[in-house]
């Protein structure tokens, strides 16, 4: 991969927790240890089988490489009385990340839709979108916060990958089914020593795949969340999630589909040199609905709504598909443990009898 | 080895960048109150200006300070330039201001959805219009005014803070003068010289008669003023679909990827800022901070 050119970016361990880093060598990832999750709480914890794929998602994904947290969007300059505006014409890194699970994939499928399939498209993520290698690993070992089966995300990769990888541990043998789903895919596993697999070795896969899908503990009915919300604007348990929620935005920040920036423009002391910066944002920021006479969404219930709202509900209206492909990432990385499919399964056991009309078509 | 095929798009120049603003000439500068300033813009030598229609908006920056959303107030039957009404709210605007003939600034754009134009021709057209929210309407006059007879009334509802602060005083009266035109305007706080009325837009209802079924309603200005204006039309049998408005949030990107525009399905730099009242009645109903 290096050699073709690719940053190879894949599970290591860094900050107590395994996301993406630079893989090198075999060594860099992170052989016997897996995630232990739950609301508010992510723990690195030690198996025992040698595993080197045997966690469940971390705070990073995809979004955090293909729609970058920070970066330039033009540089100005001022000469003798007027300016210019210089692109940004730094070729996008080409990177292959090693380790995707299906709910990332999913979650790539609903930035593409809003960053490249709308009426507008995104450059820069188009460009890393388009120059990157996707390496799929199903999942084996899901987290207690996992919800991609209701999500119908996961926990295998269906497509969206050059190459989708199953580890099988058993016994002695420790070995990966490889399957293809690129061009790209084909190319590269060309260039690697592989043997055909055995029907065994893809029976062991797919029993990899259901014992994970029977793990999965946690449920979330989909199905007619768009309209429960919209009905339920005045519902008292938006009062009851803002009195626990800090509006910190984390849930955002680790949300592999959010996708709000703003910009910060700043120029150099003597004037001359002007930079233009997109940052991400979070709908949780007090600033974020400022307009001209005050914010138009000032209380952390409105935020937090306004959060649930676009991610389950308006998201449907405008995309087509829900904001959500169940990953959990807003669950565990949570400082106060809020789990939306919890606050959602609230919403719907006591839903008032007098309902507001929601909005929209 | 097999040669991965190169990825497509990877140099930045083979796409279009809806970020990058190109620069504009200020041709002329206008003061209408004492915070708020029109500027005329024109593209340097070679570049065209991009047509629009009355109710789009420009992103404009302001070197180094950085970029606002601000309506085009000109004449969409003048081609060579882009008008801006800008009142001076923030850093960004404020430096706007201050430009002077010959400085530039640079624009994206325009964007967004364009007044009733088309379903407003043969019928009466009622402007309602608040403070800053006249700019966004102008467009609208000058065409109207051009195309006359392809209009029937034409009533403008025009109310400010006080007399010093109506915008395009001159014109105002211009217009009024127009044929089977009437332009009303009131202030919240007169003054020994006002001879108008006194009180918010929505009082001027009561001194036009309109056949609510033969007009189009636009309404500009503050939240609060568009609500009581909605309250005030549906008292008078005013269907809910042939009112229109020109909705405002926050807004970074105007192309639909910074999300602080997004009010329920909508982006209002994408699908607006021009909606129907129908389209809008959960955003001005009961329910606030939304
Ligand atoms: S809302 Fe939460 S569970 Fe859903 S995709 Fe975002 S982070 Fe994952
Ligand atoms: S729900 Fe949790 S993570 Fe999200 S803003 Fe509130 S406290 Fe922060």
């Amino acid at each position: 991969m290096d050699q073709r050119g690719y940053e190879v970016l894949g599970p290591t361990i860094h900050d107590s927790a395994i996301s993406y880093g630079p893989i090198h060598a075999i060594e860099d990832l992170p052989e016997g240890w897996t995630s232990e999750q739950g609301p508010g709480s992510y723990r690195l914890k030690r198996r025992t089988d040698g595993a080197l794929f045997g966690y469940a998602t971390g705070p990073k994904s995809l979004k955090n490489f293909l729609h970058p947290s920070e970066i330039k969007l033009f540089t100005a300059e001022r000469t003798n009385g007027t300016f210019r505006i210089l692109s940004n014409d730094g070729l996008a890194p080409r990177r292959a990340f090693l380790g995707v699970r299906a709910c990332e994939l999913a979650a790539a499928g609903v930035q593409d839709r809003v960053l490249i399939e709308d009426r507008f498209k995104d450059p820069i993520y188009s460009q890393r979108r388009a120059g990157s290698i996707v390496i799929a690993v199903n999942c084996s070992d899901p987290s207690s916060v996992c919800f991609c089966t209701s999500m119908g995300t996961g926990p295998r990769a269906k497509a969206g990958y050059d190459l989708a990888l199953t580890e099988v541990i058993d016994g002695g043998t420790h070995e990966f089914l490889v399957e293809v789903g690129s061009e790209t895919g084909a190319d590269l596993l060309a260039g690697t020593e592989y043997s055909e697999a055995s029907e065994e070795l893809r029976r062991k896969s797919d029993e990899v795949t259901a014992r994970a899908e029977r793990s999965i503990q946690r449920q979330f009915e989909n199905a007619g969340v768009a309209e429960l919300l919209k009905e339920n604007f005045d519902h008292p348990r938006w009062d009851d999630v803002a009195s626990r929620c800090l509006a910190c935005g984390n849930c955002t920040m680790v949300c592999p589909t959010c996708f709000c920036v703003t910009v910060e423009d700043m120029s150099d002391v003597t004037g001359d040199h002007a930079e233009r910066w997109r940052k991400w944002d979070s709908c949780f920021a007090l600033g974020f609905s400022y307009i001209h006479y005050g914010s138009v969404r000032l209380s952390t219930k409105s935020r937090y709504r306004q959060w649930l709202t676009h991610k389950l509900s308006y998201w449907h209206d405008q995309f087509g598909e829900s904001g959500c492909v169940g990953c959990g990432r807003c669950i565990a990385w949570c400082p106060a443990g809020i789990d939306l499919t919890e606050e959602v399964a609230a919403l719907r056991a006591a839903a008032p009898a007098e309902k507001t009309n929601g909005g929209g078509e | 080895m097999t040669v991965i095929a190169e990825p497509e798009l990877l140099d930045s120049t083979a796409l279009a960048d809806p970020f990058r603003p190109q620069l504009a000439r200020i041709a002329s500068v206008t003061r209408e109150t004492s915070d708020t300033v029109t500027i005329s813009t024109e593209l340097p030598a070679t570049g065209s200006l991009p047509q629009f229609v009355p109710g789009q908006f420009s992103m404009l920056y302001a070197y180094g300070a950085g970029e606002v959303p601000i309506s085009i107030s000109g004449d969409p039957g003048n081609p060579d330039r882009l008008d801006y009404t800008i009142r001076s709210v923030g850093a960004v605007t404020t430096a706007l201001i201050t430009r002077k003939v010959g400085d530039y600034v640079a624009m994206r754009g325009p964007f967004g959805t364009s007044w009733p134009m088309e379903a407003a021709a043969g019928e009466d057209v009622l402007l309602v219009a608040g403070g800053i929210g006249l700019a966004p309407l102008r467009p609208v006059i000058y065409h109207i005014l051009r195309h006359r007879s392809e209009y029937g009334r034409l009533v403008i509802l025009y109310g400010a803070r006080s007399p010093k602060e109506l915008l395009f005083r001159k014109e105002l009266s211009g217009w009024s003068k127009s044929p089977d035109t009437q332009v009303l305007t009131t202030v919240d706080y007169g003054e020994p010289s006002w001879r108008g009325y006194v009180g918010v837009v929505t009082k001027l209802f009561n001194f036009v008669s309109l056949r609510p079924e033969r007009t189009i309603t636009m309404m500009c200005g503050p939240e609060i003023m568009m609500r009581f204006g909605i309250r005030g039309l549906q008292g008078r049998k005013f269907p809910d679909d042939r009112i229109y408005l020109s909705m405002e949030r926050n807004m970074k990107c105007a192309v639909g990827f910074c999300g602080h525009c997004q009010m329920g399905p909508y982006f209002i730099c994408k699908d607006g800022p021009v909606f129907t009242y129908g389209q809008m009645r959960h955003w001005m109903g009961d329910l606030r901070e939304l």
